[in-house]
């Protein structure tokens, strides 16, 4: 059974790492990252086509990260599948030992690179959860038909943003999805520790009782920061960070050396990571690298993280 | 009100190509207040079909082209004088009903049928109504997750809102929270928390019929 769950039910801080699949279908890039990260984390997330961005799907990447001996979460989303294409995607992946899910809405088509798709939506993240709880309780396909050789069992998870106003809503939405089935949550990558602790709060004041695993950004330039604050929904940099980013970029050109802001993020995010660890404030950290997966190993040595 | 806009000129003027003369049905509703089928409309289109070399024979205004025993009276005129073909400029619904009441002249549509819609101001249009079939607003201060969240989300909002706007189209307010506003100012935000089951699409598929006759 799923790596993840294991970690986190025996009160382990888990780790996951999250990765894309290429746009092509040459995934060589992606298989060296896996070699990087294999007995590092507990599981990588593959995404299924973020931003609504066209990439190859988060199946096939997870069938590759399996055969390769790396756990994959796989991503999945309303936007581009019926219940039946979800379902018979879960059935497959089964089929190949992938134990770990976790359910999203889904970009919208015209926030990505092929915005003439039609945007699917059949089910949101709640529907995907219920529909395969559901079927894990009958034994039975989305139509209410048996399944042969009984129903596989998944590791089910969601995706929260902590900064968001109302918190209402999240806290709401983040409720339902755990009845639905969530047995543990990803947040959106979290930059203060005072207002993670306050959705904390919030979450407990709610009666939820999950798995909450704090999502990490390691940040690579001022820039970046900006750019997300500015777009990125539930992203917000404090300004102190940007600060450091730039002053770091600044040293680096005064002395001729690449790359000092980007290892300052990979301090920053460490320091975080040893924080909520040490202050025992979640469950676990889901680091989000944006490309940068070959930095994760380097990020849990310095946050003193081993699995 | 079923909104419609204006076809381009040239489109319309490429489906009559072939024709030497024309008759114009309008409609008197919706696409009236649309400003795309009312007697002005109809004014306009003759100008630029005559300034094409046609002749348009004959025009009406029908109360409703949705509605057949109307649109067969009015039709009889329109048949009368014997067209190469036929515009509709109503809505979609219009046209399909013209065309069955309109013999062997085909029926060509001047519009683009865009959404049932309210006029907030004048001029102004907004999608309200997905015809869903299973209305919602009861439970969410009557304000439709289906047609104003752009993922059509029963459940709740998606992480996408930036400053209260959606993703989608930053113009628009996440439906979600104004119904989180409108919920809470009608004191009602318990609302937010009741299980929505999920209705499925199965009794949905079109095209479908209602009869108070219990037959078609």
């Amino acid at each position: 059974m799923s790596l993840l769950k294991d970690a986190l039910e025996a009160g382990k801080f888990g780790v996951t790492a999250e990765m894309a699949p290429p746009k092509g279908y040459d995934f060589t890039e992606q298989m060296e990252a896996a070699e990087l990260l294999r007995g590092k984390v507990h599981g990588v997330n593959v995404t299924d086509m973020q931003s609504a961005s066209l990439k190859a799907t988060g199946l096939g990447l997870c069938i590759k990260l399996k055969q390769a001996g790396v756990e994959p979460i796989l991503q999945m989303t309303g936007r581009d599948r019926n219940r039946m294409a979800l379902m018979g995607d879960a059935l497959a992946a089964a089929s190949f030992g992938i134990d770990t899910m976790l359910a999203l809405t889904g970009d919208h088509p015209v926030v990505g690179d092929c915005r003439n798709a039609k945007p699917v939506y059949d089910l949101d993240s709640v529907g995907i959860l219920r529909m395969l709880s559901m079927m894990e309780q009958t034994g039975c396909d989305c139509g209410g038909n048996e399944l042969a050789g009984g129903a596989p069992k998944f590791y089910k998870g969601a995706s929260v943003t902590p900064v968001y106003e109302p918190l209402f809503l999240q806290i709401n939405k983040l409720r339902q999805k755990v009845e639905a089935g969530a047995m543990y949550v990803q947040t959106q990558g979290i930059f203060d520790l005072d207002t993670f602790k306050r959705f904390l709060e919030a979450v407990d004041k709610a009666g939820i009782k999950t798995h909450i695993m704090a999502g990490i950004i390691p940040l690579k330039a001022a820039g970046m920061a900006k750019y997300m604050n500015e777009n990125v929904p539930g992203i917000d940099v404090p300004q102190h960070m940007i600060d450091r980013l730039a002053a770091a970029a600044a040293e680096g050109k005064e002395k001729g050396v690449k790359g000092l802001p980007m290892q300052l993020g990979i301090e920053m995010a460490a320091e975080m990571i040893a924080k909520i660890k040490d202050e025992k404030l979640c469950d676990g950290v889901h680091i989000m690298a944006i490309g940068a997966e070959k930095n994760v190993p380097t990020i849990l040595d310095k946050a003193g993280i081993a699995i | 009100m079923i909104i419609t806009q204006k076809k381009p000129l040239d489109e319309v003027m490429a489906m009559v190509a072939d024709a030497k003369t024309v008759a114009i049905v309008g409609c008197g509703s919706c696409a009236t207040a649309c400003q795309t089928g009312g007697e002005p409309q109809i004014a306009e289109l003759t100008a630029a079909l005559e300034q094409a070399g046609k002749k348009v024979v004959a025009t009406t205004v029908c109360d409703y082209c949705c509605m057949n025993l109307g649109v067969k009276t009015k039709m009889k005129a329109i048949n009368a004088a014997n067209p190469d073909c036929v515009i509709c400029m109503s809505c979609g619904d219009g046209v399909q009903c013209v065309a069955k009441n309109a013999n062997d002249k085909p029926v060509y549509p001047s519009n683009n049928t865009m959404y049932l819609g309210e006029a907030v101001k004048f001029g102004v249009w907004e999608e309200a109504c997905r015809f869903c079939g299973e209305c919602v607003l009861g439970q969410t201060g009557a304000i439709c997750p289906i047609t104003q969240c752009a993922k059509s989300l029963v459940n709740g909002p998606c992480g996408g809102a930036k400053n209260g706007k959606c993703e989608v189209n930053p113009e628009n307010d996440c439906a979600w929270i104004k119904i989180y506003h409108r919920l809470e100012a009608t004191g009602q935000l318990e609302k937010l928390s009741a299980r929505r089951e999920d209705k499925g699409y199965g009794d949905f598929a079109y095209p479908r019929t209602i009869s108070l006759r219990g037959k078609k």
